[in-house]
């Protein structure tokens, strides 16, 4: 252990911790504080979910097609994202970055057609004032659809620096916490359409 | 129920003049005061030129010794306010008997009594252990610095912004009315229409970004960054205690976060989460709220059971006892800690078996906590005891905590608490454990790591006047209360009828006045101990005769902590050291990697400021352009790669021999 | 892994490949569509019998996305990554059943706020 060393009470060599060694496992622990922000939003939506005060259920207003596409629309963005990193792994600057950008396409979508769902709900009347169902409702998926947007803005940053540097390992460290991020979202959305949309529809 | 929106001025919101409270003799009198010794500061600061050593060596360090450092500063200065909160409401209540009104109206009692709980809590108790966490644990474990160092010293902005946006309510506008947790639907924005609940969610908000930050950066740190050779069950209690505590943050935060933030829909969008009509429920509010409220009482008395560890083994001269048994009692706290919320709303109407759980598993800690206290005796039991200041808060600890963990057991008997729930019993009972736990084991820490940061021992005379008089103050301030809660008197109250009940106040006034003195001879303290730092000094690096890593290194450690880096054989690292021969190396330095100071974290929190008064004040045009600032900067720092720089080998070899140098002169 | 020219590589987590890609997300189309499926068609009849499997359903998606997609194993990170999941796991499922039991206890104890808003109680 310390070969040449006189003393056993230090080490002469430097630097047993790798630069950025730590920031996988810290991103993850903040993805854990993220995850316990959703259990709030959900706890909320399963107490008032029901609490429609005389306004629209979920019966009225959603359309299962839309959220199917919509779930369809992140489900691509994962495999591409995956995609992604494998091209990374090999070095690939030039298929990294169109792997990137055709998860932000998809990333795009998925908000806009969220955007479109919200849009005409409040047309409809069933804004978010309307009911604590409805309260519930449009900050539960507006705050996954806030963290698409962030990670959309993300991705868009890191396509900058991967272009401006190349892969280099803190770049390789940064799209790895943005993978994380992003599948991390998926995990987030299953919940919302089984809890949300489907059992929505089962009331 | 949205206010009206289109009666604010596109330019200043909500702002007017009237915001200014000229009109209230009382308020006039602190801004003057404070105008006047903030002034005095600031000239001292110019006068003596040190603006740029500050901003060079303090504002923008990511050293963690100096973040920590800064973090008790901020601690220090807001239980200044913190306590002239208290004393006002002492006052208050000591006279306003029967005719008499006192001198405090109602509104400006409620804003004090809610600031004084925000403040305590946030940004007096949070910013002191935090601080304390941050400058020892990286030490402790052998560590060069915190994994993420400008997170640290942005951690530390935030926490000092949302600590501004609560001191600026003090001078613009109001605070809020609602107590310090801001229950609906009086927080609601029919009840509450004016800035004072806006200014209390926008300055925690802020703040716990910080807190939250801080959290995953010391877990990362303790998990990633200790020295060879130090297991799990070698790391030492405070450090443990850390882990638990940090742990206990990442988890409990972002509750805080996302339940103030529906409020603050509620607030400006309309939404119906809390209200009372539209298929809300104020009661939800309360229930999140504690799921992130009981566990915020243990990240603050966790650490300070940490220090009591430390100093215990240290002054004893021993080993601690059990120290498996106490790092099993703090895993236990911390996962008890979140299936007890519902203790404080036993009276909200959930039920004899939700009570009955809630109450039981409330008992249930006593158990791991009484561990704890028998550990802690059982290490004293024949040690050589040794009473120096932090050793004397430990035991005024013990005796005191004791009675407020008993009271707080008779609390958790549901029956118990319909008597006394909201009663001042329940008052006594917590800052008997706040004050006789949490700020005992403050001062025992800041007494014991202070020749640790500046290299020179407090003063003890003035630090045994402060502890007396904090001692019996606190006890004559609080025993009344026990008293006037078994006789139903409840909280936050601001006149009362009965007469009778007047002896007591001003008993527990008379303790206040009491912990004022204690608090003014802790500030002498700080001030003569500067004064006399060259009779005080402490050359070795180890003036306790302790026993973990932080004590191997010099006082004040240099920025890189440690030259080479340690190697952990024992519990008691440095105590191994010190009995097996340990010689300190004098030569083979070698330069060191470090990470380079940033204003970022400044600019940052100062956006976030300007955010909150935004968002405060519905000045919708500032609130904007400061989130779009923000994000401008953070994507602009990102695109730095290059934060570290090379100590140079001679400087590191200068710092080490000067060290040598004053050994020797002192042998 | 890919070659040594990263040596910081070896700490990260591995990152699967195609092949392991594509079957998550065969996996997690196919764990989607079901309970789309379920619910749009109807076919189970019951909606207890159909709300039980879109449940399970979402778990099991759930642990296949944990898998394919995060990679997770309780290696990465000296175990840490899966121990703060696992945590978390269980303060969420405390937060969640913990807050639907006291509110359901509070709903049915206390007395409606109005006559409205008792229509509206479920």
């Amino acid at each position: 252990m310390q070969e040449g060393n006189v003393s056993p009470f230090y080490r002469v060599d430097e630097d047993h911790h790798a630069e950025g060694g730590s920031t996988m496992l810290g991103f993850w622990l903040y993805l854990m504080s993220d995850c316990l922000i959703f259990a709030v939003l959900f706890a909320t939506y399963g107490v008032l979910g029901r609490h429609y005060a005389a306004g629209p259920a979920p019966k009225d207003i959603f359309e299962l097609p839309l959220v199917a596409t919509n779930t369809a629309m992140l489900l691509f963005s994962s495999i591409t994202y995956g995609f992604a990193m494998l091209a990374m792994e090999r070095g690939k600057v030039g298929q990294t970055q169109t792997w990137l950008a055709i998860t932000a396409l998809f990333g795009l979508a998925f908000i806009s057609i969220e955007l479109h769902e919200f849009a005409t709900l409040i047309a409809e009347g069933a804004t978010p004032q309307r009911s604590g169902f409805l309260s519930s409702f449009f900050t539960l998926v507006g705050t996954h659809g806030l963290h698409v947007s962030c990670g959309l803005i993300w991705l868009a940053t890191l396509m900058a620096q991967v272009w401006r540097h190349g892969l280099i390992p803190a770049n390789r460290r940064r799209l790895q916490c943005l993978s994380l991020f992003w599948h991390f979202l998926d995990v987030i959305w299953i919940g919302v359409f089984t809890f949300v949309y489907l059992m929505g529809m089962l009331r | 129920m949205l206010s009206d929106h289109s009666a604010l001025s596109p330019i200043f919101g909500r702002l007017t003049l009237d915001a200014i409270p000229y009109h209230e003799p009382i308020l006039l009198v602190t801004f003057a005061v404070v105008a006047l010794g903030g002034s005095c500061v600031l000239g001292a600061i110019t006068y003596f030129r040190l603006w740029g050593v500050l901003w060079r060596d303090w504002f923008t360090s990511v050293d963690h010794k100096r973040i920590g450092v800064m973090y008790v500063v901020l601690g220090l200065v807001m239980l200044l306010r913190g306590f002239a909160d208290a004393l006002m409401m002492r006052a208050q209540q000591a006279m306003s008997f029967g005719a008499e009104e006192g001198f405090l109206p109602t509104h400006h009692y409620d804003q004090i009594f809610t600031a004084h709980g925000v403040i305590m809590i946030f940004f007096v108790a949070m910013p002191l252990v935090t601080g304390l966490m941050n400058f020892v644990v990286p030490l402790q474990i052998g560590a060069r610095d915190v994994s993420f160092p400008f997170l640290n010293n942005f951690s530390f902005w935030m926490t000092t912004a949302g600590a501004v946006v609560i001191m600026i309510s003090l001078f613009v506008g109001e605070f809020a009315h609602t107590g310090w947790l801001a229950y609906p639907p009086l927080s609601e924005i029919g009840y509450s229409p004016d800035v004072g609940v806006d200014y209390y969610i926008w300055g925690l908000q802020v703040a716990g970004i910080g807190t939250l930050l801080s959290g995953v950066n010391l877990i990362a740190t303790i998990v990633k960054m200790r020295a060879p050779g130090m297991t799990m069950m070698r790391m030492p209690v405070f450090t443990w205690t850390a882990l638990c505590t940090n742990i206990l943050i990442v988890a409990a935060f972002p509750v805080l976060t996302a339940v103030l933030a529906l409020l603050a829909l509620d607030r400006t969008v309309g939404t119906n989460f809390f209200t009372n009509d539209f298929g809300g429920n104020p009661m939800m509010y309360v229930n999140l709220i504690w799921i992130w409220g009981h566990p915020e009482v243990y990240i603050l008395i966790l650490p300070v059971f940490g220090i009591f560890s430390e100093v215990t083994a240290t002054f004893c001269g021993k080993r601690l006892f059990g120290y498996t048994s106490m790092v099993y009692a703090t895993l236990v706290i911390t996962i008890l800690a979140y299936i007890v919320w519902l203790h404080h709303f036993f009276t909200m109407g959930s039920g004899a078996s939700v009570n009955s759980f809630f109450g039981i598993t409330t008992m249930v800690i006593s158990i791991p906590t009484g561990a704890k206290i028998f550990n802690w005796l059982f290490t004293m039991y024949r040690g050589r005891i040794r009473f120096e200041l932090p050793m004397m808060w430990v035991l005024a600890f013990m005796l005191t905590f004791v009675v407020g963990g008993m009271t707080g057991v008779l609390l958790a008997v549901p029956p118990a608490d319909f008597v006394l729930h909201n009663s001042l019993f329940l008052i006594a009972h917590f800052h008997n454990v706040i004050i006789g736990g949490v700020l005992f084991g403050l001062f025992a820490g800041i007494n014991y790591w202070f020749p640790k940061a500046f290299g020179f021992r407090l003063d003890p005379f003035w630090g045994k006047i402060s502890f007396w008089f904090w001692v019996v103050g606190f006890y004559c301030a609080f025993m009344p209360l026990y008293a006037l809660g078994l006789m139903g008197v409840t909280r936050r109250l601001r006149h009362f009828d009965d007469p009778s009940l007047q002896i007591w106040f001003i008993i527990a006034a008379c303790g206040a006045v009491l912990i004022a003195i204690g608090i003014a001879a802790s500030l002498v303290q700080f001030y003569v101990s500067f004064r006399n730092r060259e009779k005080l000094r402490d050359v070795t690096g180890d003036p306790w005769d302790a026993r973990t890593l932080e004590w191997s290194t010099a006082s004040p450690p240099p920025s890189y902590n440690f030259a080479f880096t340690p190697v952990v054989r024992d519990i008691d690292a440095w105590t191994d050291m010190k009995l097996h021969g340990f010689e300190r190396p004098l030569q083979g330095f070698r330069a060191i990697h470090m990470p380079s100071n940033t204003g970022t974290g400044v600019i940052l929190s100062g956006l976030c400021v300007a955010f909150a008064m935004g968002m405060i004040w519905y000045i919708w045009w500032l609130a904007i352009l400061s989130l779009a600032a923000l994000l401008w900067v953070g994507i602009t720092h990102t695109f730095n790669y290059h934060r570290d720089f090379n100590l140079p080998l001679s400087e590191v070899a200068a710092t080490e021999d000067a060290r040598t140098r004053l050994l020797e002169g002192r042998i | 892994m890919s070659g040594a020219a990263h040596s910081d590589h070896d700490a990260a987590p591995a990152h699967g490949s195609v092949k392991s890609y594509l079957t998550g997300f065969g996996l997690s189309v196919v764990l989607t569509a079901i309970p789309f499926w379920l619910v749009m068609s109807g076919a189970l009849g019951s909606n207890k019998l159909t709300i039980v499997a879109i449940v399970g359903l979402a778990v099991i998606q759930i642990i296949v996305h944990m898998i394919y997609f995060l990679h997770m194993n309780a290696k990465s990170e000296g175990g840490w990554t899966i121990m703060a999941l696992i945590f978390t796991l269980m303060l969420v499922v405390i937060a969640l059943s913990g807050t639907l039991w006291v509110m359901y206890h509070l709903d049915e104890n206390m007395a409606p706020m109005s006559a409205e808003d008792g229509r509206n109680m479920p």
